[in-house]
């Protein structure tokens, strides 16, 4: 490995390059249809491009796997992403700091909204059954979980958030068609800016595995954890963001 | 038979304490109505169409008499006795006079009560006659264009929102090897509390199902099964708060197969138990009279529930559903009980633990076509790896003799399959049933070995939660948590202002009909 912060591909040597790419293009299968597959990879940066597999799918489809030298280079100190600003805790730390320095239980409602009814990602994420072996947040003695479950309206969530005193709001988000998880996001951020006063506002977390993690300022959010976030890095967000970071007296 | 040597003491001990388990349950459903219970009765009926909002006439004529008289008494004999009253001979038209506040609703007594009721039960005997044409119908077609040559069939899913790309993507699939199209409903329509109308073409992550819709795809599929020279099937939802009235267009477009399980509205879309419970039991009864198959949901649980730990729970679930279904009217060829390929694949032997989860299935209910469910809960976005499992599933179907087989896609929880996931899918599918297709009959578990000792440990643990249930009530043990997890109380959930009890005068025709043998 070089010490530079521009890298390239790797395939079997460093700075080979080499790329593979699978696809579909909307024509039958013969020498012209490998020759525009051709095309399409240069176009891409792949030159040389090797068609390693096509094959005609019903009438008029052929799909390609091409293998190939991308001559794109990346930039390693051009690269921006959101990076964790918070340490992580582990469970009986996360308790500890809540019993010791918020002397009451921490109040988390969830809730899949909108007409998503993946709870996949909210249950992960609260049931003590958690992922990966992580306990969800269920499990944390000093937190108080309510889950509300998939296809909550967000009257229904504000409803409950206020119930409940909730400390954090966090919302799960799977299907993305037309948008849903944006839309959805921003009308739940809406809502809670209309119906409390901004410094009794829960703290707002949407989750999903198709957010851009930099839009939460843009969506009106807290925060927004991407795909294969797990029960202890948001319990160790919770904790910094409402118990022990800067602005956390809210 | 008897390659797990189950002990036929507890096979009948399970069955009976799912009958037991089951049967308070019936009798809360049969002394129990529903606003979609009563609206699929009009739909035979002959009631049709919607209103210029898109609100569904049975939906308005409904409505109408609960204002006046209430639900309980059932709405065939107010809707009748007004119909006789008015001098109209069309229900759809007094549906619109009653949507325009200009029909009053009664109680009729006496001659006037015995003369809606005569008229009520032969205007629903011509809609289940409906019915009874289309299964005849669809049975005549089988003969002539046959079954697919070999077990499990193979289940595809469509799901584009928009009923003409629809179209082509079943036919299309038809041409690829599928024996089953699925069309997939929007996100959301479970929780509709009624069924939209005509040809739809916004949906999202699926496809309203429609009347429409229903008719426009089965003449596709025709079209398809002629052209391919082998019958292909249609499947839809009967779940949600419109299960009665799914089934009834399911029936009346000749449909195939229908997704309606005992519980799973309940636990995933927080529907009212009894509500649930209530339609199912009816929306059954429907099925039965169609000749369609109906397919379970236990596979859902396990995207909750850990697949190994609660895989017991698959088959009480199986039991009931069973048990019900058997209540019904369905035939054991009616039964697509679900079970699904859900293990952690980082789990020790996880595909011996299949093995005996799919093999306890497929010798508990031996004459049922079982629904066989591909991995979604670990597959991660590694398509590669993705494929690998998928395969692992098809081999684990191919081995245990699996009915329908629900195609797995290496980019399950990725995107909506594109045309390539669904060929190098059904690839798969088509390389390990043809390389190991009639592996059952050589798979035989060694005597007292992992996979027997497995599946009669899964057995045993349905066996005690089945007696857990039967100590208190299947209600109380939805409203625990006992299934995926979720905890579901029955005076709680969507739906519930839609049910009521039976008045002692009571009358469905639809009911009466379906209970009597055919």
């Amino acid at each position: 490995m070089s010490g530079g912060s521009v890298v390239r591909p790797y395939g079997d040597t460093t700075g080979d390059g080499m790329v593979q790419v699978s696809f579909t293009l909307p024509v039958p299968h013969d020498k012209r249809a490998e020759g525009a597959a051709v095309q399409l990879a240069a176009k891409m940066g792949i030159d040389p491009a090797m068609v390693v597999h096509a094959k005609q799918m019903g009438d008029g489809y052929t799909f390609f796997v091409v293998y190939g030298r991308v001559n794109h280079l990346v930039d390693l100190s051009a690269v921006r992403v959101v990076e964790r600003d918070f340490p992580l805790l582990s469970a009986r730390e996360v308790n500890t700091v809540v019993k010791q320095r918020l002397r009451r239980k921490l109040s988390v409602v969830g809730a899949c909204i909108g007409t998503d009814a993946h709870t996949v990602g909210i249950d992960a994420i609260l049931n003590v059954k958690g992922i990966a072996g992580e306990k969800g947040l269920e499990y944390y003695r000093e937190l108080t979980v309510t889950n509300l479950g998939a296809q909550v309206s967000v009257p229904e969530l504000v409803a409950a958030a206020r119930r409940e005193r909730a400390d954090a709001v966090l919302v799960s988000q799977v299907v993305t068609q037309r948008d849903a998880h944006l839309h959805n996001t921003r009308e739940m951020s809406a809502a809670f800016r209309e119906a409390v006063p901004a410094g009794r506002r829960p703290l707002l977390i949407v989750g999903g595995p198709r957010f851009d993690e930099s839009m939460a300022a843009e969506l009106g959010v807290d925060r927004i954890f991407g795909r294969g976030t797990t029960p202890g890095e948001v319990a160790s967000y919770l904790v910094h963001a409402l118990v022990t970071g800067r602005g956390a007296a809210r | 038979m008897g390659k797990l040597d189950l002990d036929p003491v507890v096979v009948a001990r399970a069955r009976e304490l799912a009958r037991r388990v089951g049967q308070p349950v019936v009798d809360l459903a049969r002394s129990h109505t529903t606003v979609s219970v009563e609206r699929a009765v009009l739909r035979l009926a002959g009631v049709a169409g919607a209103d210029p909002d898109g609100i569904p006439w049975v939906n308005r004529l409904v409505d109408a008499v609960v204002a006046d008289v209430g639900l309980g008494h059932g709405v065939a004999v107010p809707v009748f006795d007004a119909l006789a009253r008015e001098g109209l001979a069309d229900v759809t038209v007094l549906a619109q006079k009653a949507a325009a506040g200009s029909v009053r609703f009664a109680l009729p007594s006496g001659k006037a009560a015995t003369a809606a009721r005569r008229a009520s039960r032969k205007a629903v005997a011509a809609g289940v006659r409906r019915i009874d044409r289309r299964r005849a119908e669809r049975d005549r077609l089988v003969r002539r264009f046959g079954d697919p040559a070999r077990r499990p069939w193979i289940y595809l899913i469509v799901a584009t929102g928009d009923i003409y790309e629809d179209i082509p993507q079943a036919q299309a699939a038809a041409r690829a090897g599928a024996d089953v199209i699925a069309v997939i409903r929007s996100t959301g329509q479970s929780l509709l509390d009624y069924v939209p109308e005509g040809a739809t073409r916004e949906g999202f992550a699926g496809t309203y199902a429609t009347q429409e819709n229903f008719r426009l795809m089965r003449a596709a599929l025709d079209e398809s099964s002629r052209e391919l020279g082998r019958y292909v099937r249609l499947t839809n939802y009967a779940s949600g708060l419109c299960m009665p009235e799914m089934a009834a267009l399911a029936g009346l477009e000749r449909l195939d197969m229908m997704l309606n399980d005992s519980m799973y509205g309940i636990l995933f879309r927080d529907i009212n138990p009894v509500r649930t419970f209530v339609d199912q039991r009816f929306s059954r009864q429907v099925h039965a009279r169609a000749g369609i198959v109906i397919n379970t949901g236990e596979d859902n649980y396990l995207t909750t529930a850990d697949a190994v730990d609660e895989a017991h729970t698959v088959t009480v679930s199986q039991l009931l559903n069973e048990f019900f279904a058997h209540e019904a009217g369905l035939a054991d060829w009616q039964l697509g009980l679900g079970h699904a390929f859900e293990i952690n694949p980082d789990v020790p032997e996880s595909l011996r633990l299949e093995l005996a989860h799919a093999l306890l299935a497929r010798e508990l209910f031996p004459d049922a076509p079982l629904k066989w469910m591909p991995p979604t809960k670990h597959m991660t976005g590694d398509v590669f790896r993705g494929n690998l499992l998928d395969g692992f599933f098809n081999l684990v179907g191919a081995m245990t003799g699996q009915g329908i087989l629900l195609v797995g896609m290496m980019t399950e929880a990725v995107v909506t399959p594109w045309l390539s996931d669904r060929d190098i899918a059904l690839q798969n599918v088509r390389y390990v049933l043809g390389a190991a297709g009639g592996l059952h009959e050589d798979f035989v578990p060694a005597p007292g070995g992992f996979v027997q000792q497995r599946a009669q440990r899964v057995l045993g643990e349905a066996v005690e939660l089945l007696e857990r249930i039967g100590e208190r009530s299947l209600l109380t043990a939805i409203a625990e948590g006992t299934f995926g997890i979720m905890r579901r109380p029955a005076d709680r959930g969507k739906g519930l202002d839609g049910v009521a009890a039976h008045e002692a005068d009571y009358y469905n025709p639809a009911t009466e009909i379906l209970e009597r043998p055919a």
